[in-house]
């Protein structure tokens, strides 16, 4: 087993690579003369000048790549020009914020999201099923950041029970309870997407599971039906919906973007649309970069409980 | 289930079904969804010739009108604009660009994976892996990082989405591709000289556009949501143009004092996206091959009993550990019924091995199955009979009585070890739940017992084996477990179904054997549901031959082995190669056993016997008696000698 995660380390460290040379490309595709497009058409001449000595355009592109990615490996993402800080600084302590908010998330969907998806299974075609089917297709429907702002009406306007924005702990100005206070409408907004995924991948792995010959097996074993639903079936549709709740990491921390700006959350989603609009683009590059590579470790971890799960993987 | 005609009668039974358009309109779901869908798209269309007052045109005086305002009916925004007007022409904008981005990833995806498909080798891998690069992106993250390049937008929001999209399609069309370009009829075209691109264009597309389509209407209301969520954002669409994201992102900053003019078009997006997705689910079940065979109903935990009419209170007979009588099990599918057992009658004594004898498809395995309500449902139901477990009626206990008797006191070994047993536990977990199922113990003494169960069907250092996977295990030994969790509770009866089909013939007869010695030790009274008559001779007391859903002769082993009396017996034992005896006609029996939803009037095996006279093919033809316990189901019986038929 320890071999096998250190062979699915190794193999992540191509695609770490991988993630640098794209968000690298994708900074070097900026149209026209990056220094301008940073500080916009108005800048000095002189700003521009310095702009790309400090940048280091004046150099080949993998010249370019090789200094970044030194820089890199040294903690050095350059510095934001808005915010005038190390721009890893603040990545690290805004994506603390967002990995806060989206685990949480991830621990919702993933506990109702198959909770639903087993209820509907076992009783497909029923009411339960038609009701979490037809509620499923809500959630997927509904566009998040409309729901948060219908929850901030609800809960934070009218009954007064949550508040809307904001997130107060982290920077020590509440304790635990303050932070779950003002965790649960985001949090619960950004799960609502995920859930659904869940709950419909988890109905069709346990519908599958269901009709295989050792589901048989354990039946004219005696065992009683609970034991073969929960036992038995749940733990093949496991292996199957573990993958994709590894997906849905992504799709929450992406998520994340729209909650944090409905909400105020101080997370990285809300720092990236901050600088994508005043063209940090230092600031988007570090973000994208930080968020990617804890996706792809994500995963990694989805890999490894997956094969943990089946020994038939090992 | 596999053993059954029902599985080779699918196509005739989908004939009998609706078509796509009328599974489509049958949905009322997706009926709904379509219809509002189609009421959105016309009212954006015709935007233009409505009577809607000029969406971009500013009026202060008049900003923040509540709803049902006169001359706004939905009010006005912050700058005193019409939100009706602005609502319609932002639907407009927002499924025109949804729409785009749709059609842009489908092609350049399907593209992709059409080229990669085709082509494998490297040309495979190196865009796969560029593939497996952009998705290693949490997909939102991706967007934004391509609209930071491109700079805010509506058009730099839609190729953003439209290019992280490009991975799904490339995919799914990609593995369908794959299988597609190994089948033979792209050989063909291949061998008839048609180049890659009409290959690919004019064989495969035609076979992946379902796949597409499905893709499509699974992504296109995503993309929608996801190109207003970069509006709400800022990001999208820049003012005085507008779409619905961007109306609900100006509308949130004045959300307290006046929520309708960022409700409202939240509202919109909702509705298309779900009247899209309700619609789009629609064409995927009517699409979905899957879901159309049924292959995704979920059988429940006990065969469904809908015996018509009150028996005439049958009777056990005496001195009978199992006794079926009467046993009839339907399928019903689309409409049709078959009728996998028609009227069984089996009696098993203690310490005796019946043989139940047939091809596949006669319904033997469904037999087995019913005694303890295995057969799944839906489709499958117990139409009529009884089965009695001493002086109990299996069909009339209740749901738990049955549990408790599974396993306990009947106990099943099936065909195939490597399936029934569960890939994700070990050996010694499948075992141990057995015996707990139905003894009280606790861990360590359930693992002796299991420890001593796998020493009693000769598994060497049983210790070890507990720990082991099944899939660990050769097919022999898995088996072995298999026998050994039948054992766990000893069970009166085992039933065993086919337990050496899957297996080479030295382990087979070891498995015999092994199933022999435990029947004489213990007086377990067993079923053996073989198509072999050279595993019914190793084993069986007496035999049961199947045809078609009954039972056409029965009788003691040798004496049928020596003197068949029904002509469809002596095809069956024909069938049977006999060691020495190299220059023996080996003959399939021709023809195909009758579809259990048809079957023929008279004699099932008429159409297929050389022996059959007119008066075979109609009527209900007897079980008659032959004495020293033989009967059969035949108006021509072979005389014994008559051998050949």
């Amino acid at each position: 087993m320890a071999a096998y995660i250190a062979k699915r380390l190794i193999a992540a460290i191509p695609v770490l690579f991988g993630l640098t040379i794209i968000v690298f490309l994708i900074m070097a595709m900026i149209p026209g003369d990056p220094a301008t497009a940073i500080l916009g058409s108005y800048a000095t001449p002189e700003n521009v000048a310095r702009l790309n000595r400090d940048l280091g355009l004046d150099r080949s592109l993998p010249e370019q790549y090789f200094i970044w990615l030194g820089n890199l490996f040294q903690g050095d993402l350059g510095r934001s020009y808005t915010l005038n800080r190390p721009v890893l600084d603040e990545v690290l302590e805004r994506f603390s914020a967002t990995l806060i908010l989206a685990g949480t998330s991830l621990i919702l969907c993933s506990i109702f999201g198959l909770l639903a998806g087993i209820a509907s299974a076992v009783r497909q075609y029923g009411w339960t099923d038609k009701i979490v089917t037809l509620l499923v297709l809500i959630g997927i429907s509904t566009p998040s950041f409309w729901l948060g702002l219908l929850l901030i009406l609800g809960f934070a306007v009218n009954l007064r029970l949550f508040p809307a924005s904001g997130m107060y702990a982290i920077y020590g100005g509440g304790d635990l309870l303050d932070l779950l206070h003002h965790l649960a409408l985001p949090a619960l907004t950004l799960s609502v997407v995920a859930t659904g995924v869940i709950a419909r991948l988890t109905r069709t792995a346990m519908l599958e599971v269901l009709r295989q010959d050792y589901v048989r097996t354990a039946r004219a074993k005696g065992l009683t039906e609970s034991r073969v639903i929960f036992r038995h079936a749940f733990k093949s549709a496991l292996v199957s919906v573990i993958p994709v709740i590894g997906i849905q990491a992504g799709f929450v921390i992406g998520g994340a973007v729209y909650i944090e700006t409905v909400f105020q959350w101080p997370g990285i989603g809300s720092m990236l649309v901050k600088a994508i609009s005043t063209r940090d683009l230092l600031l988007v590059q570090g973000g994208v970069l930080v968020v990617a590579a804890a996706y792809v470790l994500f995963n990694l971890v989805a890999d490894v409980v997956q094969t943990l799960l089946d020994p038939r993987l090992r | 289930m596999a053993d059954t005609t029902f599985a080779s009668a699918k196509p005739k039974a989908r004939r009998g079904r609706p078509g796509r358009a009328a599974l489509l309109f049958a949905n009322t779901l997706a009926t709904g969804g379509l219809v509002v869908l189609v009421l959105i798209a016309l009212i954006a269309l015709a935007a233009p010739i409505l009577p809607l007052a000029d969406p971009d045109v500013t009026a202060p005086v008049d900003r923040l009108m509540p709803v049902f305002s006169a001359g706004h009916p939905l009010g006005t925004d912050h700058l005193g604009r019409d939100i009706l007007s602005r609502l319609i022409w932002g639907t407009r904008v927002s499924l025109a660009v949804g729409l785009s981005a749709t059609f842009i990833a489908a092609f350049f995806g399907s593209l992709l994976g059409l080229v990669a498909g085709y082509a494998g080798g490297r040309t495979d891998s190196f865009v796969m892996r560029g593939i497996d690069m952009v998705m290693a992106f949490p997909y939102i993250l991706l967007a934004l990082a391509i609209v930071a390049v491109l700079g805010p937008g509506l058009i730099n929001a839609l190729y953003a989405i439209a290019l992280v999209n490009i991975p799904f399609f490339a995919r799914n069309i990609r593995g369908i591709t794959l299988g597609l370009s190994r089948r033979e009829f792209v050989d063909a075209a291949r061998l008839s000289g048609k180049t890659p691109a009409q290959i690919l264009f004019l064989e495969i597309l035609p076979n992946v556009l379902p796949v597409i389509v499905i893709t499509m209407s699974t992504t296109v209301g995503w993309m929608i949501l996801e190109t207003a969520g970069l509006s709400f954002l800022g990001l999208g669409a820049q003012p005085p143009q507008a779409d619905l994201g961007s109306m609900l992102g100006e509308g949130r900053k004045i959300l307290f004092t006046s929520p309708h003019v960022s409700v409202i078009p939240g509202l919109m997006i909702f509705a298309l996206v779900m009247s899209i997705n309700l619609f789009g689910d629609g064409i995927r079940d009517v699409l979905d091959p899957r879901l159309r065979s049924g292959a995704l109903t979920r059988p429940v935990a006990r065969t469904a009993i809908m015996r018509d009419g009150p028996a005439e209170a049958p009777v056990p007979a005496a001195g009978a550990v199992l006794d079926v009588q009467g046993l009839r099990t339907e399928f019903h599918v689309g409409g049709s019924v078959y009728k996998a057992v028609g009227g069984i009658d089996l009696v098993l004594k203690k310490g005796e091995c019946l043989g139940l004898v047939g091809e596949s498809g006669s319904g033997k395995s469904v037999t087995a199955m019913s005694v303890m309500g295995l057969v799944p449902t839906p489709p499958g139901r117990i139409a009529g009979g009884a089965a009695f477990l001493g002086e109990e009626d299996l069909f009339a206990v209740s749901n738990e009585r049955i549990r408790q008797l599974r396993g306990a006191v009947v106990a099943y070994v099936f065909q195939d070890p490597l399936s029934t047993l569960h890939p994700l536990f070990t050996v010694g977990d499948q075992l141990t739940e057995a015996i707990r199922a139905h003894q009280r113990m606790t861990g360590s003494q359930a693992k002796k017992r299991a420890i001593d169960l796998l020493d009693l069907v000769r598994i060497p250092n049983p210790a070890e084996r507990l720990n082991v996977f099944p899939h660990e295990l050769s097919g022999g030994m898995r088996q072995r477990v298999c026998i050994a969790m039948a054992l766990a509770n000893d069970a009166r009866v085992l039933i065993a179904d086919e337990p050496t089909t899957a297996l080479d013939v030295t382990v087979q007869s070891q498995i015999l054997a092994l199933m022999n010695r435990l029947r004489q030790e213990r007086e377990t009274a067993i079923l053996f549901i073989t198509h072999d008559f050279g595993v019914v001779s190793a084993i069986c007391d007496r035999v049961a031959v199947m045809y078609a859903g009954r039972i056409v002769e029965t009788g003691p082993t040798e004496a049928i082995l020596s003197a068949p009396a029904h002509p469809y017996t002596a095809k069956l034992i024909q069938c049977v190669p006999v060691l020495g005896e190299p220059e023996r006609r080996l003959d399939a029996i021709a023809g195909r056993p009758p579809l259990v939803d048809n079957l023929p009037d008279g004699c099932a095996f008429a159409p297929r016997c050389p022996r059959a006279q007119a008066d075979c093919r109609s009527g209900d033809i007897a079980m008659s008696d032959a004495g020293d316990g033989r009967a059969v189901r035949c108006l021509y019986p072979l005389a014994a000698g008559e051998a050949d038929v």
